[in-house]
């Protein structure tokens, strides 16, 4: 694998951190849960396509065991949210206040 | 270390820092669950960092994926009013003070402690690595768990076997009222729940040379364990066959243990011509072990006299 | 130019658009006004974002066995997030088991002060 390759890769895997963690200011603002955990998935989506390209990257095949982990149980949590709690609607003007801090 | 490796790691830093801190600060709990399961997912890529993929297996299948199905689940139990916590004020209470200097204590002595450590020390990755050809397994870290500090990983299968006794013991919950079937959910459980199997075993197999084994393969099964009990409502009672699956690593663990003690060189000695097999036996009973647990950990008690 | 560069290239150009959909999904997860269309742009990050950059490391994958689990790893992406997202719209649309069809901008005031 030529230098320039192994460089754009991990350059790769920083861009897609840094572009998934826009979905935290929405895990962060709500409103609703639903909105919170439907980032968490984008979240746990990006975290797989890091991975892919840091097993690249880094040469360590054992990393892509690592995202089919993830890819296996990335259905779980969303599952146990929508049996458990489901999606609460929000009251209008109470998200606002419902915010702890700017 | 080149740029492009400092960028990545300077996000991950940056985002663990901030989600710790936005977990614990935030008031309303099911925020902070989210944020402990992205962290979870997080801290998962930063052991892959650190060089240790093994560790980044149980993060992803335990941090990421059981932990936080485990407190979705009790937060439904604290009922939609508890789902919000109570305003905390964030004054300064003597106990809070306390708990600060304390905590800040610690953060000196780790400090201290890191900085008193010999600057070349050469660690025990050598003698690890010089008897692993006796240990039975190529991939080291499975060599450590299970042949060189075996007693330490049986230890660990005890106390899981305690935490479900504890929750055996614990008066039953009232069950959450149980939802209609979804034929999405049942979709979702035929396709994974093979799979995980599938994968379960495989990273059971994979573990004696490259990261994997007991406890990342019996994170995927409970995983498993977890859909089916979500589309089809189990009940887990202390029933014998139950009681058998949830004490069988322990058991086997021990058994071996005792075994080689008589038999052979010592506890947990294993012959270096049998370690091997003795590895992947203990392994495969711990995973079946683990994995009943952590489901019997979801479920939760049955209430007594409903089915 | 040799082949081997080609298909470096094309590799790196495949998993540059991946990234370019992974940044539209997550634009989309925060600028979009309600749950519905935020699901919307959330399943683009998935579908194509990570499809794409597992197509783009196929071509420099080293086995037969990478190739399989990167479109495995892909496969069960785009089905869990299928399904998640289903099961989460489901319950939006549906709460206390009846078809709720009023599921609209959450906040308007809040987009005006955003200048949108």
């Amino acid at each position: 694998m030529p230098e320039w390759m192994t460089v754009a890769l991990w350059i790769a895997a920083a861009v897609v951190l840094a572009t998934i963690a826009l979905g935290l200011v929405r895990v962060e603002r709500g409103p609703s849960n639903g909105d919170r955990m439907l980032a968490a998935q984008l979240l746990g989506t990006g975290a797989v396509a890091v991975l892919l390209l840091l097993a690249r990257a880094a040469d360590a095949p054992a990393l892509l065991d690592v995202a089919l982990v993830l890819a296996l149980l990335a259905s779980v949590a969303g599952a146990v949210f929508v049996r458990r709690l489901g999606v609460q609607p929000v009251q209008r003007g109470q998200d606002r206040t419902a915010e702890d801090g700017p | 270390m080149a740029a492009e490796v400092h960028a990545l790691d300077f996000v991950l830093v940056v985002l663990l820092l901030w989600l710790g801190w936005r977990a614990l600060a935030s008031a309303d709990l099911f925020k902070a669950v989210v944020q402990f399961i992205v962290f979870g997912l997080l801290v998962s890529l930063a052991w892959v960092r650190l060089g240790a993929p093994d560790v980044a297996l149980a993060e992803a299948a335990i941090g990421a994926g059981l932990a936080g199905a485990l407190l979705l689940d009790t937060l439904a139990r604290l009922g939609r009013k508890g789902a919000t916590d109570e305003v905390r004020p964030l004054g300064l209470t003597p106990a809070r003070a306390g708990i600060a200097l304390a905590s800040l204590g610690l953060v000196i002595l780790l400090v201290a402690s890191v900085l008193a450590l010999p600057e070349s020390w050469p660690g025990l990755t050598a003698p690890a690595l010089q008897q692993l050809g006796a240990s039975g397994v190529t991939n080291p870290v499975t060599a450590t768990l299970l042949n060189y500090r075996g007693y330490d990983t049986l230890l660990e299968i005890g106390v899981l076997l305690l935490a479900v006794l504890g929750v055996w013991i614990l008066d039953a919950e009232a069950a959450l009222p149980a939802a209609p079937a979804d034929p999405m959910l049942s979709l979702l459980l035929r396709v994974l729940l093979p799979l995980t199997v599938a994968a379960a075993g495989y990273l059971l197999w994979v573990g004696a040379h490259a990261p994997g084994g007991a406890f990342q393969g019996a994170a995927l099964l409970a995983a498993g364990g977890v859909l089916w009990h979500l589309a089809r409502p189990l009940s887990l009672p202390a029933s014998r066959p139950v009681r058998a699956a949830v004490v069988l690593g322990f058991a086997v663990f021990l058994g071996v243990g005792v075994a080689t003690a008589v038999f052979g060189g010592g506890f947990l000695t294993f012959p270096p011509a049998y370690a091997g097999a003795v590895i992947l036996l203990i392994e495969a009973a711990a995973m079946v072990s683990i994995a009943v647990i952590m489901v019997a950990l979801f479920v939760g008690r049955p209430a007594q006299g409903t089915k | 130019m040799t082949g081997e560069d080609v298909r470096s290239a094309l590799s790196l150009t495949l998993i540059g658009a991946g990234i370019a959909f992974f940044l539209a999904g997550s634009i989309g997860v925060l600028r979009l006004p309600d749950l519905l269309s935020r699901l919307h742009a959330l399943t683009k990050a998935d579908n194509l974002g990570l499809g794409l950059v597992v197509l783009g490391l196929t071509l420099q994958a080293d086995d037969a066995f990478q190739v399989v689990r990167l479109l495995l790893v892909w496969l069960l992406v785009l089905f869990a997030s299928s399904v998640a997202c289903y099961l989460v719209a489901h319950s939006a649309t549906h709460a206390n088991g009846e078809p709720t069809p009023t599921v609209g901008p959450d906040n308007p005031s809040m987009d005006k002060r955003d200048g949108r």
